[in-house]
């Protein structure tokens, strides 16, 4: 096998493999000078550096690497948000479905009154979870949908309800409002909720996410996150430097549009995809 | 979060040579900080790296006069050759062959870019401003519920939808289309697809068949305008496999930088026709390569 020198060209390239992921820049530096320490100018191969390079990333992801928190709490309020198309509706569906399968009775509340369909589509997932689907009508205000539900999945003792929300871009401010509105709302009725109030991302995203994570947790106290589309060619890089700077817990990704895909986030697959060492 | 273009060269331009000329060093130190700002905007690695070639290429030798400081004289150079980049050779971005009724357009792109919505805001669009007479298909047998979104909006924009049978395959339906939009006597067809991933063969090979069947005048690329460096995979991916005509670029109404327009423009060389601005279906504009230029700067 071929070994090389790690030198200022071998970690320029190493930090061009992970700013091709989506790490940004400076992440991509950090991670870079970390296996570089002590390693210096000693000649090792290809795979080894890619070892080096994956076992960092996963040191980085090990501890926001949770699934999503059950309580004993009943409902048990999972909030939904998001940019727009994201696959706030899909991952709802996907969810549903999970803790049907574990034994739970579930609840699920058509939030987005505004996109066209957006009702219907989460029937779908409702009717293929085995889940009944609160709706409301369209352009009415999701607030009200939130409390409704709310007193529904009390009296029906409901072990979660699950709200969906509309896309919504995180420098709009009076649509951010309309979503503090919402957990407001919740709050009248269980003080402590929503329990967790999932932000997905889509891996498409670049640096972006940076913002999304930062306003969406301000403005609607985010607890955690889910990425979407990683079956695709995007590696979702920017998840280390999110790791880095929030520490939020990575509850599952999505790797599909069926029902059951929708998997634990595993830092060793990930940094494994990450750095190609899953190509061989 | 991110520092604009200016002050990122501020501190390093003072180190600079004040007159004459850029000197190639100069010009190396402040591409290094050029290439941080267009990887921070979410430019692809591949297209950064060219576009930076071409800027050393220009900027090298060029004449810092007395009223500009060598800073400013770069940050000139790189913003006019992102502009030219973006614009490309294209007169009028927002035109669109519709010539010999009834022309079909094709809409592809990923999960989620934004085609439904785009699809019917390109609808209203030509129907307001050019006078067409347009009918919206929806191919989407996979999405719960995306031909009814379309037949909403179509509604909401008093645009025709192609009546919904369900267990047609998408060719069967882009048939369909055709048909009723020469029968009915439509200027234009709208095909809007289901969102596929890049690498998803049978997916991209369906699309492919809608394609031959329907022989587009226009095959617009649907792109989310906060697409980090995937933009290079989905640019290529597409455009060697269907062949697109033109982008359009969504979600330009969030604080994301834009990076994607310039790899989608140099990778496909084809033109960026419209940015989405906005959920609602006026919210579409034809492209404007400066104001883009100056957003993936921080300008
Ligand atoms: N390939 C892939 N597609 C996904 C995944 N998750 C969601 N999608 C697709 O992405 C598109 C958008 O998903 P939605 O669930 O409607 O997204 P959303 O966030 O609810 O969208 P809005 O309500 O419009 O903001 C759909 O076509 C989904 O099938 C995933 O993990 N992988
Ligand atoms: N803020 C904003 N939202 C947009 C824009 N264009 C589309 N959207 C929203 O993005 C989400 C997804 O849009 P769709 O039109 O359903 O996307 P699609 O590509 O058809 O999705 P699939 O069919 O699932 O692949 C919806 O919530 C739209 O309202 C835009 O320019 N700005
Ligand atoms: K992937
Ligand atoms: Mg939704
Ligand atoms: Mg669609």
């Amino acid at each position: 096998e071929i070994r090389r020198t790690l030198d200022d060209d071998m970690l320029e390239q190493l930090e061009e493999l992970l700013i091709a992921s989506d790490m940004g820049v400076d992440t991509a530096l950090r991670v870079t000078a970390n296996i570089a320490e002590g390693r210096f100018g000693k000649k090792l191969s290809v795979r080894e550096i890619k070892e080096l390079l994956a076992q960092e990333i996963a040191r980085i992801m090990e501890p926001v690497a949770r699934p999503l928190p059950l309580y004993p709490t009943k409902p048990q309020v999972v909030l939904v948000v998001g940019v727009n198309g994201s696959g706030k509706t899909t991952t709802i569906g996907k969810l549903a479905s999970q803790f049907r399968a574990a034994g739970k009775k579930v609840v699920i509340a058509a939030g987005d009154t505004f996109r066209a369909a957006a009702v219907e589509q989460l029937q779908v997932w409702g009717e293929r979870a085995g889940v009944p689907v609160m709706t409301a009508a369209q352009g009415s205000d999701p607030a009200s949908l939130a409390f409704d539900a709310m007193t529904r999945a009390q009296a029906e003792g409901a072990d979660l309800l699950m709200i969906d929300t509309a896309g919504r871009l995180q420098n709009r401010a009076d649509l951010m409002e309309e979503l503090a509105k919402i957990v407001r709302v919740i709050r009248k009725k269980d003080p402590n909720a929503p329990h967790n109030t999932l932000l997905v991302l889509d891996a498409t995203t670049g640096q972006n996410a940076l913002n999304q994570v930062e306003i969406f947790r301000k403005l609607a106290d985010v607890s955690g996150l889910v990425m979407t589309k990683l079956d695709g060619t995007a590696k979702g890089g920017v998840l280390v430097a999110l790791a880095d700077k929030f520490g939020l817990p990575i509850h599952a990704i999505g790797v599909g549009e069926q029902i059951d895909d929708l998997a634990p986030f595993d830092p060793e697959e990930f940094a494994a995809a990450l750095t190609g060492l899953d190509a061989g | 979060m991110f520092e604009n273009l200016s002050e990122r060269l501020g501190g390093v331009f003072d180190r600079l040579t004040k007159q004459g000329a850029l000197s190639e060093d100069d010009v190396r130190t402040a591409l290094r900080e050029v290439r941080v700002a267009l990887l921070e905007a979410d430019v692809s690695l591949p297209v950064a790296r060219n576009f930076i070639k071409a800027v050393e290429k220009k900027a090298t030798g060029a004449a810092v006069t007395k009223s500009i400081t060598p800073g400013q004289q770069v940050v000139k150079i790189v913003h006019d050759e992102l502009i030219a980049v973006l614009a490309g050779e294209d007169e009028d971005p927002g035109k669109l062959r519709i010539d010999n009724p009834p022309a079909p357009i094709l809409m592809v792109g990923l999960q989620g870019g934004g085609k439904t919505t785009t699809t019917a805001k390109l609808a209203k669009r030509l129907k307001e401003r050019d006078g067409k007479k347009v009918l919206m298909a929806s191919l989407d047998v996979n999405r719960p519920a995306a031909m009814e979104q379309l037949e909403i909006l179509g509604k909401q924009i008093g645009v025709d939808t192609l009546p919904i049978v369900k267990g047609e395959d998408p060719v069967a339906i882009a048939k369909r289309a055709k048909t009723q939009a020469s029968l009915g006597g439509y200027d234009v067809y709208m095909l809007d697809t289901a969102g596929r991933l890049s690498i998803d063969e049978e997916l991209m090979a369906q699309v492919a068949a809608v394609r031959d069947v329907a022989k587009p005048r226009e095959t617009l690329l649907v792109v989310d305008g906060l697409t980090g460096q995937d933009a290079v995979h989905t640019a290529e991916n597409f455009d060697n496999r269907i062949g697109i005509s033109g982008v359009v670029l969504t979600r330009m109404d969030g604080d994301g930088r834009g990076g994607a327009a310039l790899s989608m423009r140099a990778i496909t060389g084809k033109p960026i026709k419209f940015v989405g601005l906005g959920e609602k279906m006026d919210a579409l504009e034809t492209f404007e390569p400066e104001r883009v230029a100056g957003r993936i700067l921080g300008m």
